[in-house]
């Protein structure tokens, strides 16, 4: 690229620890959460090696348990929560609503820092004993056994702070900097989705805070809340705890739901299919989800009614997203649709959360979810949707916004095998966790029964091919920023502001104040089937 | 300094706007909604607390209503009176920021601070009290001769809450400081105070929960 | 068609199970129609509006309200249809039914203790009558376990703060396979039990022997068999390490210390009344905690697990 950027503009390891460009924030928050995710991933691969065998296979029943552990905390609070709005939302907000930085610069860059210092003492606990909690710390469990637990509940706290800095600064930067001609109506649906996705950081956060502040000073200060010798209540923490922690699992979608409104129009070349149904359904999505804590309690012994009421909510949450899916679907018909990256991986998100979603019927239904419960039907479900759902649409977004932010295109090529790889060892490794599930196989077992062998082995073989796809995105990746082609502003021919910028962008975003008189998928007008005929002739 | 409104040319070249807003009024209110958002989050911890208090004081009526005759209701009632006098002076600071008072400023914020340490004085004197009878959270609670089992569940929640609610008054008064050092070089004026405004709004929040922990832990019967 | 159906779950066992299973046969229709009718819909646009192909394009709607709505309500409609089936499901396995024989459950890690109504305990293993309903009365000693049995599709938190209750009623005779679903730490896995659904008089017979163990069986092995049974297992080892209570390694025959400072000897009797009044000569640096088996254990069976604990040498 000619010109400075905001990559060359100023140099030196302390003009990026001292940055308050989101756009650099957004950089480090990428590789950080990348690297967790890259950790996350080795110690996935090391659960499903150990299942391999029925029996021990490489590490005692204490290791197994805090391996798994770690793989749940660091993918949750490390990655998946973070990733999206934190990396690539910092990246591309601002720039999507023609705004030079987001609102609040300062605190955005003590977001960063507070992720470090979270994800320091989080993994700080592989070194001072371990946590062999499983990610959800129950009580009386968690605060009776032994390790790093104390360390690794802090850490979740300061954790929490950064995510709700983020989205303070989020919902701030939506409301006082869009750029002059863009209404709430003329906002991409990416800044509708990070805007729902605030929401709930703000309104749930906390809850989780006070939660595992409340189990650190139980370990600590023997408080007795959650005590039941000590006249406490253990269940009273799982409900603390699914307060927060299933609006975090739209924390973990909504995002990813947001790139992929994104990435069909512009691949299609057609407006989006029902943009109001869409920004609505997002934010009706977040107010449900405070609602629904519950369905993660059917056999907890909570009441009969209260399981009752959460069930039929848990139903209502399917509307919107299967509105989504079926908006996203119309858009395709009649563009003019190009299978590059970004969109192959919208299509995947597409089947598999379809997989993910339909399968949460299952298990938000009372009669059925009594069986599956806590059993390998549960993790499958969670994977479809955090995995299939919100990662691959983070590889979208990623592959989408990779030239707009290091001015570099990646090889298509390696991108298709790739893509195909990762479809075909997800599936490998999810699908068959469904069929063990409902057999009756339970999670987090380090010994099981022979009889769930073969299903065991087929997921860890897709596990390899899985992770064998992601190490060849790594590559083609990092390849791609010491090589050229550089990118043009518009590689892919998209509407909204961030497009009509250099690429990379200069340091304040853009060279002149846009000013937006249109909607963001307001594409040129396709050729018809007479100008195809004439242009091929 | 003295005139309300700044004109259009002086707020382009305003000292304290950051590059990226168009002028100090969308900054000020970007400030605001911050703030407002934060609170909300401040609330929604506490209301984690304030849920867990209701679940508890179900499960142990006896306990928490023995439990809450240990304090003493009339430190508790000085302290209120303390915090709302702190927000009448935390407002008068935001009021003779907003008209370019700068003595009275500094001599709000300095009264505000004082108060906020009387606060914590008067905490401190009851907290060694509670220490020295034994009362104390969960599973170090050794005080003896209790009519009804359990009284340590309340004083677990009587700590927890408000200490939580003690280490927000400090973060105040470090906020404050703040405030007083950049006022004693000048730096508000009528065009610009939203610092000062927005501490307020932080200020008058850790008065309300005070106000609603007061009654819940004092004043049970 | 039964066959498919035993590689998707375990064979139905209980009178709930089936419930459960036709529930679950048609929402995975249900999810296999929409899986497809998104595949296919995907895949013939993407085909057909690929770039450059030759296809009437024009100006498509952006957006339709009646569509939409449709879109909506048949979703809206098919939940609430999947919410009351599930909740019909949850009801019926949520009540017992008043004659039902009742049995407490103690969990502990990483064992499951049960107690029928005349006193008989057993352990990680019960028999129930095939066609009688069965309540299950819950505690956990310690942590939070679940008590899962995948062939009656029934599953119950066992918390450490209150009772919780299930109950079933087995179809089909033969042994159901008892999982603990609540991670619980080192031995979650291998938190494992046997419920053995009988005829009615072989219930019966089996109740009345007091469980009816050991016939014909010689008595070391017998006594094996109730160092398990019995959860004896739990704190007193065979190999000399240290539990909650002394291992049985090499204790036959030796001096014993107690906790009032006397000393005697580990024969038979002291044994037998080590057994049947655990609280009377504790040993030396243990807690008095083991409870008593007066009335659980028959002649026969002391004397079992004495020549049991003789042959540990």
């Amino acid at each position: 690229m000619t010109g400075a950027n905001y990559l060359t503009e100023t140099r030196g390891l302390r003009s990026w620890l001292f940055t308050l460009d989101h756009k650099r924030i957004g950089v480090m928050y990428l590789w950080s959460t990348l690297l967790a995710f890259f950790l996350g991933g080795v110690l996935a691969m090391l659960i499903r090696l150990e299942l391999i065998t029925p029996q021990k296979t490489l590490m005692d029943a204490d290791t197994y348990n805090k391996v798994f552990t770690l793989h749940g905390a660091v993918m949750i609070f490390l990655f998946i929560i973070p990733s999206i709005p934190a990396a690539l939302g910092n990246f591309v907000l601002p720039l999507l609503l023609g705004a030079k930085d987001v609102a609040f610069p300062r605190l955005n860059l003590a977001s960063y820092y507070l992720y470090v210092a979270g994800a320091i003492m989080a993994l700080a606990s592989l070194v001072t004993g371990g946590i062999d909690t499983g990610w959800t710390f129950y009580t009386p469990y968690s605060t009776s056994t032994g390790g790093a637990v104390n360390l690794v509940t802090l850490a979740v706290f300061v954790l929490g702070f950064s995510s709700i800095f983020t989205g303070i600064n989020f919902i701030a930067t939506t409301h006082k900097l869009r750029a002059p001609g863009m209404n709430w109506f003329r906002m991409p649906l990416f800044v509708w989705g990070m805007y729902a996705t605030a929401i709930i950081q703000i309104l749930a956060t906390p809850v989780l805070g006070i939660t595992v502040l409340l189990l650190f000073l139980e370990r600590v200060f023997g408080v007795g809340i959650f005590d039941p010798k000590l006249g406490g209540d253990p269940v009273l923490f799982q409900h603390f705890f699914w307060f927060y922690s299933h609006p975090a699992v739209y924390i973990m979608i909504l995002p990813g739901m947001a790139i992929i409104s994104e990435v069909i129009p512009v691949f299609s070349q057609r407006p989006i299919f029902g943009y109001r149904a869409i920004a609505f359904s997002s934010v009706a999505i977040a107010g449900v989800s405070f609602l629904v804590w519950g369905h993660h309690m059917f056999v907890s012994g909570q009441s009969v009614l209260a399981s009752a009421i959460f069930s039929f909510l848990t139903f209502l949450v399917a509307i919107p997203s299967a509105v989504k899916v079926f908006n996203w679907v119309a858009t395709m018909y009649k563009g003019s649709i190009r299978l590059q990256a970004p969109m192959i991986y919208a299509i995947t998100f597409l089947l598999l959360f379809a997989i993910g979603g339909l399968t949460g019927l299952f298990l938000g239904s009372l009669a059925t979810d009594v069986h599956l419960h806590d059993t390998y039907f549960v993790v499958a479900h969670f994977h479809y949707v955090m995995m299939g759902g919100t990662f691959i649409a983070f590889l979208a977004g990623l592959h989408y916004w990779w030239p707009k932010m290091f001015g570099r295109m990646y090889s298509e090529t390696a991108a298709r095998v790739a893509a195909a790889l990762v479809f075909i060892g997800f599936n490998a490794t999810f699908l068959s966790q469904f069929v063990l599930g409902s057999r009756g196989m339970p999670r987090r077992y380090y010994n099981y029964l022979p009889e769930f062998q073969a299903l065991h082995v087929l997921s860890t073989v897709g596990s390899w091919v899985l992770a064998l796809g992601l190490l060849i995105v790594a590559g083609y990746l990092l390849a791609s920023l010491r090589r050229k082609p550089e990118a043009p502003p518009n590689p892919w021919g998209g509407m909204t502001l961030e497009w009509q910028t250099t690429s990379p962008p200069p340091t304040h975003n853009f060279l002149e104040q846009p000013v937006v008189d249109r909607g963001p998928y307001d594409f040129p007008p396709l050729e018809t089937e007479e100008e195809t005929v004439a242009r091929s002739a | 300094m003295s005139t309300p409104q700044a004109t259009a040319e002086s707020q382009a070249h305003a000292p304290f706007l950051q590059h990226h807003f168009h002028e100090p009024v969308q900054q000020a209110e970007a400030a605001k909604i911050g703030m407002w958002l934060f609170l909300v989050t401040e609330i929604l911890l506490f209301g984690g607390l304030f849920t867990g208090y209701g679940i508890l004081r179900m499960l142990h009526p006896d306990a928490f209503h023995h439990g809450h005759t240990y304090l003493d209701r009339w430190l508790g009632a000085l302290n209120t009176v303390v915090l709302l006098v702190s927000s009448f002076t935390m407002a008068m600071a935001v009021h003779s920021a907003r008209t370019g008072e700068r003595k009275r400023l500094v001599r709000f914020l300095l009264a505000t601070l004082a108060l906020a340490a009387v606060f914590l004085g008067v905490k401190y004197v009851e907290y060694s009290h509670k220490f020295h009878e034994g009362l104390l959270p969960g599973r170090f609670y050794s005080h003896k001769g209790d009519p009804v089992p359990g009284v340590h569940m309340f004083f677990s929640l009587y700590f927890v809450m408000t200490g939580l609610h003690g280490l927000h008054v400090v973060a105040g008064m470090v906020t404050i400081g703040w405030l007083l050092r950049r006022a004693l070089r000048g730096h508000f004026s009528p065009a610009y105070y939203n610092p000062v405004e927005i501490a307020g709004l932080y200020w008058h929040l850790v008065d309300m929960i005070w106000i609603y922990l007061f009654p819940l832990l004092y004043l049970i019967s | 068609m039964s066959r498919l159906r035993e590689l998707l779950m375990p064979a139905a066992a209980s009178t709930v199970a089936r419930d459960v299973d036709s529930l679950f046969y048609f929402l995975l229709g249900l999810s296999a129609f929409f899986f497809l009718l998104i595949a296919a819909l995907t895949a013939w646009f993407v085909i057909r509006y690929r770039q450059g192909s030759r296809v009437r394009r024009g100006a498509a709607p952006t957006h339709n309200t009646a569509l939409e709505l449709l879109w909506s309500l048949i979703p809206l409609a098919l939940v609430i249809v999947i919410f009351f089936w599930g909740f019909h499901g949850y009801i019926s396995a949520a009540v017992p039914p008043a004659d039902a024989l009742e049995i407490k459950v103690v969990a502990k890690k990483w064992l499951w203790q049960f107690e029928y109504p005349n006193g008989l305990r057993t352990v990680n293993e019960i028999r129930v009558p095939v066609g009688k309903p069965v309540k299950l009365v819950m505690i956990s000693e310690d942590v939070i376990h679940s008590f899962y049995v995948p062939s009656f599709r029934i599953k119950q938190d066992v918390l450490p703060s209150r009772y919780t209750q299930l109950w079933f009623e087995v179809t089909e005779p033969g042994a159901h396979r008892i999982l603990c679903t609540e991670y619980c730490g080192r031995g979650h896995s291998d938190m494992l039990g046997v419920i053995h659904a009988v005829s009615d008089e072989e219930y019966r017979s089996w109740l009345e022997s007091g469980g009816g163990l050991g016939e014909g069986m010689p008595l070391v092995e017998f006594g094996r068999l109730l160092y398990t049974r019995y959860g004896c297992e739990v704190c007193h080892s065979l190999d000399g390490s240290r539990l909650e209570g002394p291992s049985f390694k090499g204790i036959f025959g030796k001096p014993v210390r107690l906790s009032d400072g006397r000393t005697v000897t580990a024969d038979e009797d002291y044994l037998r009344r080590s057994i049947l009044q655990p609280q009377t000569e504790v040993v030396a640096g243990y807690q008095p905690v083991m409870p008593t088996f007066q009335g659980l254990l028959g002649e026969r069976e002391i004397n079992a697990l004495i020549e049991f604990i003789k042959e540990q040498k």
